[in-house]
C-alpha cells in the first residue's frame, strides 16, 4: 500500500502490527483513552535495593518491555551497568523501549540482539555502529521509530506498555524524590523520563546521590517509584552536554543563519509575545544570536522559547528577551543549571511539549521552529533519519512535532560536501512536506507553494535571493551530480511512524 | 570599458584554487569581486590540481553577477604560461598579475593573454587584467603600470611583500603604507582605473579592520581584498552611502532628467549649476544604494 506521501509500505508488515498508513498532518479531535500503570502498594521506609542483580532479578522476566531515558546522552552509565546484569542473568525477547539512543549505548544493544535477549526496540533514533547493524538487517522484528511527542501519544495510548522502567538521576532520596538537576552528572530537565515515571508498571530509579528525605524539588516523585538502587556513578558530567557553548565561525553556517533571522523577522510571527525553537547544531545557536540583536533593534520579546535548551537561548532568558523557557531537555550545562536558578525556566514532560493526543500541547503554541536535515525533496517531505548511503544515522528527535509551528523553517546547506541535501526524493519520510513552510539554503530559499501568504510577506527580501524548490534541487544536482540509486532488499528493517501513530516510512535493509 | 567603469568592486574576495569546497561555495556571499588563487595559497605539488579545478569551476559553477579574477603565477615560474592558457579558456573576466614591477610585465602578459584568446577562440580584449603591487620599484612605476594595457581594470597594493621589501612590518595606524597607498590610488585614479587596497588578515580585530576599511573608504579606494567572507559584510557596511547622501543624489539624478525632458544642455539644481563631478558622485552613490539594498532598481528607498 502506499500512504499519502507516496511512500510504499510493506503490507505484511502493516497488517501483522495493525498499522494505518499516513494520511494528514492534521490530528483532528478525536475522543481517546488513557490507560494507567498498575501499582504495588508500599509503606515502608525505604525502596533501596542492594545491587541492580536484584532489581532486576525482582522485576524483569523474559518478554517485557523495558524502558530508559537518554538524557545523559554520550555520558550515560546507567544503560550500560542495567543491560549487563540482564544479558547476564540470561532474560530473552525483551522490548527496548527508551525515550532514544545514545552512541555509548551502541555496542551493548548490539550484544542484547545477538544474545537473543533484545528482539524489538522502539526509540527516538539510532546512530553509529547500531544504525549500521540493525540496516543490515541484524534485528528480525522492525524498529520503530516515534518523535518524542509520538512516544508520549504511544505511552499513553498503550502502544508502548513499559513493564520496567530504569531512569538514571543525579539525586534522588530513599523513597524516590528526584531531579536532573543536582549532583555530580546533571542534565537539568527529566522531560522525557516523567512519562516513563508516570506510566510503567514499575520505576526503578538509579542514582549516585542519595539525599535526605524528603528531596526537593521533586521531579519524578515516590508515588511514582517502585526501587532505589545506589550506584558508584550515573554518569560522566564531560560528556552529558556540548560543553562551553562556542559560536560557529564558519562563514557558511553563518550565511545560512543569517538568512534564517531574515526570514523570521519579516514573517508576520515575528511580533512582542512571539514564541520559537531551535535546536543545538552551529547555525541554530548562531541564528539565536541574530534574533537576539534583532529583538532588540525592533523591542520586541518572546513569550517562550520551547524543547531542547541551550545556554543561548537561556542567556536570553536572563536578559529578558523571553519571558519563560519551556524545557523539555538541556543540551550544555550552561542551561541545565540554569533550570536550578531561574524559576521562569520549566521543565515540562514529553506529553506536554509535543503529545498531539492532547488537551493541548505547548507546540500546538509554538510560533517559529527552525530544524535540521539530512535531505529534503522538491515536496518539503524532510529526512533526519537514513544517510545517503540508506542507513539509520539519525533520530525523528521533536521533528514531527515542531514541525506543527506556524513557521516552520528547515535550514540546511544545499549540498554537503559530494552529497545534494535537496532531492528529488528523500530516502526516508520523517516529516511530511505539509508542515514544511521554507528551506533556507546558502544559496536562498524556498517557500512552500502552499504558504501563498508567506510568498508575499518573504518573496521580495533584499539580499535573499528566492527559488523554487525545484530550483534548488537542480541546482544542488548540477553541482554534484546525479547519484546512482540507493539499493534495498525486501525486508523491512524499521518503521518511521508519523506523531499520531500512523506510518509515514518504511526503511529497508541495504544491499552492499 | 563602459561595463568594467561603471562596476562596484568594494569587496575582492581570496579564495584558495585548491579547495574545493571554497571554490564551490565562492558565489555564496555577495562578494563584488571573487580572486581564485593559484599563486601563494597553492603549494607546488597542488599547482596543476588547483588549475584544474579551478578551470572546472569556472566552466561549471554559477557565481551570479560577480566578477571573476584569477591570481596567477609569476612569469618567473613554470606554471605561467599555463596558468594563462587555461584561463583564458575558461572565461575569466580579469587575470592579476603578482609582483608586478613593470609596465614591460603586463604588456608581455597582455601578448601572452592574446595569443591563449586566438589560440582557445576567445573574443580578442574580452580578458581584462590588473596588477598587484608588492615591491618598492613596483610602487614607484605603479602610473606606468597602470597605463600599460587598455585590459587593466585595476590595481591592488599587497601589503605583506611591500613592507618586507621596506624592511619594515605592517603597524596598526598603516603609516609605513601611507606613500604606496596613495601612489596605487594615484596611479589608478590617473589611469582611469579601479583601486583595492591589501588584505587585513587578523579576523579577530574586528575594530582594526573597521578602522582601516574606513581609512581607505576615505582615501577613495575602490575596495579592500579580503581574506574571509565575513570582512564582506563589514566592508558594505563602511560603503553604504548615509541617507542624505542618497536624497542629495537623488535630487541630482532628478535634475539631470529634469534637463533631458526640458533639452536643456545645462543641469540646475535650485539655482545652481550642477557640474559634472556632482553627477559622477551621484550616480555612484546610487549605485552604491542600490548594492546596499538601501534603494530598489528603480531609486525608492527601501523600508527596514
Amino acid at each position: 500500500m502506499k500512504n499519502n506521501v507516496n511512500r510504499e509500505l510493506p503490507d505484511d508488515v502493516m497488517s501483522a502490527l495493525d498499522y494505518k498508513p499516513y494520511e494528514t498532518t492534521n490530528i483532528g479531535n478525536p475522543d481517546i483513552q488513557r490507560v494507567a500503570p498498575s501499582v504495588h502498594v508500599q509503606t515502608g521506609d525505604d525502596k533501596l535495593v542492594d545491587s541492580i542483580e536484584d532489581v532486576v532479578k525482582a522485576t524483569v522476566k523474559d518478554g517485557m518491555t523495558i524502558s530508559f531515558h537518554h538524557h545523559f546522552r554520550n555520558g550515560d552509565f546507567v544503560f550500560n551497568k542495567v543491560m549487563r546484569v540482564i544479558i547476564d542473568a540470561g532474560i530473552k525477547n525483551l522490548t527496548l523501549a527508551p525515550s532514544s539512543l545514545t552512541g555509548v549505548m551502541n555496542d551493548m544493544v548490539i550484544e542484547a540482539i545477538k544474545a537473543g535477549t533484545v528482539t524489538n526496540i522502539t526509540s527516538s533514533g539510532m546512530r553509529g555502529s547500531l544504525g549500521d547493524f540493525v540496516s543490515h538487517g541484524n534485528l528480525k522484528n522492525p524498529v520503530i521509530f516515534r518523535s518524542h511527542g509520538d512516544r508520549a501519544r504511544a505511552i499513553e495510548h498503550g502502544d508502548i506498555k513499559i513493564d520496567v522502567a530504569f531512569l538514571g538521576v543525579p539525586n534522588a532520596d530513599k523513597l524516590g524524590n528526584a531531579n536532573g538537576m543536582d549532583g555530580k552528572a546533571v542534565f537539568g530537565s527529566l522531560g522525557y523520563a516523567l512519562m516513563d515515571a508516570q506510566y510503567a508498571n514499575k520505576v526503578v530509579l538509579l542514582t549516585d546521590n542519595l539525599m535526605p528525605y524528603p528531596n526537593t524539588p521533586a521531579s519524578i516523585k515516590q508515588t511514582q517509584v517502585d526501587y532505589v538502587v545506589q550506584v558508584d556513578q550515573v554518569g560522566d558530567p564531560d560528556k552529558i552536554g556540548s560543553g562551553a557553548t562556542r559560536f560557529t565561525k564558519d562563514p557558511k553556517e553563518l550565511k545560512i543563519a543569517s538568512t534564517v533571522n531574515d526570514v523570521i523577522v519579516n514573517s508576520p510571527y515575528f511580533k512582542d509575545g512571539f514564541s520559537f525553537q531551535t535546536g543545538s547544531g552551529g547555525a541554530a545557536l548562531a541564528v539565536t544570536r541574530y534574533l537576539r540583536q534583532a529583538m532588540i533593534d525592533n523591542k520586541i520579546k518572546a513569550s517562550f522559547a520551547l524543547g531542547g535548551i541551550t545556554k543561548p537561548t537561556t542567556d536570553l532568558l536572563n536578559e529578558g528577551l523571553i519571558d519563560r523557557v519551556m524545557d523539555v531537555q538541556d543540551f550544555d550545562k550552561g542551561a541545565a543549571d540554569s533550570m536550578h536558578t531561574n524559576p521562569k525556566q520549566q521543565e515540562i514532560d514529553a506529553s506536554w511539549y509535543a503529545d498531539p493526543d492532547n488537551k493541548g500541547a505547548m507546540v500546538d503554541q509554538l510560533d517559529v521552529v527552525i530544524l535540521s536535515a539530512l535531505e529534503i525533496d522538491t515536496k518539503f517531505n524532510v529526512n533526519v533519519m537514513t544517510g545517503s548511503d540508506g542507513v539509520i544515522r539519525g533520530a525523528v528527535g521533536g521533528h514531527q512535532d515542531a514541525a506543527t509551528a506556524k513557521l516552520t523553517i528547515i535550514s540546511a546547506p544545499l549540498v554537503r560536501g559530494r552529497i545534494a541535501t535537496v532531492v528529488p526524493d528523500v530516502t526516508t519520510v520523517v516529516t511530511p512536506g505539509d508542515s514544511i513552510d521554507v528551506l533556507v539554503t546558502e544559496y536562498g530559499i524556498a517557500i512552500n507553494p502552499k504558504r501563498k501568504d508567506l510568498q508575499e510577506s518573504l518573496g521580495h527580501l533584499a539580499g535573499v535571493p528566492v527559488y523554487t524548490i525545484d530550483e534548488l534541487q537542480k541546482m544542488a544536482a548540477a553541482k554534484v551530480g546525479t547519484p546512482k540509486p540507493l539499493e534495498f532488499t525486501d525486508r523491512t528493517v524499521a518503521l518511521v511512524e508519523y506523531r499520531d501513530g500512523s506510518v509515514i516510512d518504511a526503511i529497508h535493509e541495504v544491499k552492499d | 570599458m563602459a561595463e568594467t567603469e561603471e562596476r562596484l568592486r568594494r569587496t575582492m574576495m581570496f579564495v584558495p584554487g585548491n579547495n574545493p569546497a571554497m571554490v564551490k561555495d565562492a558565489g555564496i556571499y555577495g562578494a563584488d569581486s571573487i580572486m581564485f588563487d593559484l599563486e601563494d595559497a597553492v603549494s607546488m605539488a597542488e599547482k596543476d590540481a588547483a588549475r584544474a579545478l579551478v578551470y572546472e569551476a569556472l566552466k561549471s559553477q554559477d557565481y551570479g553577477n560577480a566578477e571573476l579574477v584569477v591570481r596567477i603565477n609569476g612569469d618567473d615560474t613554470p606554471y605561467y604560461h599555463n596558468d594563462i592558457k587555461a584561463m583564458v579558456k575558461a572565461g575569466i573576466d580579469v587575470i592579476r598579475l603578482p609582483k608586478t614591477e613593470t609596465a614591460e610585465m603586463i604588456k608581455t602578459l597582455e601578448a601572452d593573454v592574446l595569443a591563449a584568446e586566438k589560440e582557445f577562440g576567445r573574443e580578442e580584449g574580452s580578458t581584462h587584467l590588473m596588477a598587484a603591487i608588492e615591491s618598492a620599484k613596483g610602487v614607484l612605476n605603479a602610473p606606468a603600470i597602470a597605463a600599460a594595457s587598455d585590459r587593466m581594470i585595476g590595481i591592488a597594493l599587497s601589503a605583506e611583500d611591500y613592507t618586507t621589501d621596506m624592511k619594515t612590518h605592517r603597524y596598526p595606524d598603516g603609516a609605513e603604507l601611507e606613500f604606496a597607498r596613495n601612489m596605487v590610488l594615484h596611479a589608478a585614479r590617473a589611469a582611469g582605473i579601479a583601486a583595492f587596497d591589501t588584505v587585513f588578515t587578523n579576523m579577530d580585530d574586528t575594530e582594526g579592520f573597521y578602522r582601516e576599511t574606513r581609512y581607505i573608504h576615505q582615501l577613495g579606494f575602490d575596495g579592500k581584498s579580503l581574506v574571509n567572507p565575513r570582512q564582506i559584510a563589514m566592508v558594505n557596511e563602511v560603503y553604504q552611502p548615509t541617507a542624505k547622501e542618497i536624497a542629495n543624489a537623488k535630487n541630482v539624478i532628478n535634475a539631470i532628467e529634469e534637463a533631458r525632458i526640458k533639452g536643456s544642455g545645462v543641469i540646475s539644481m535650485n539655482g545652481q549649476m550642477v557640474d559634472r563631478p556632482v553627477v559622477l558622485r551621484a550616480q555612484r552613490v546610487m549605485r552604491l544604494a542600490k548594492a546596499s539594498n538601501l534603494v530598489d532598481e528603480e531609486g525608492n528607498t527601501i523600508e527596514k
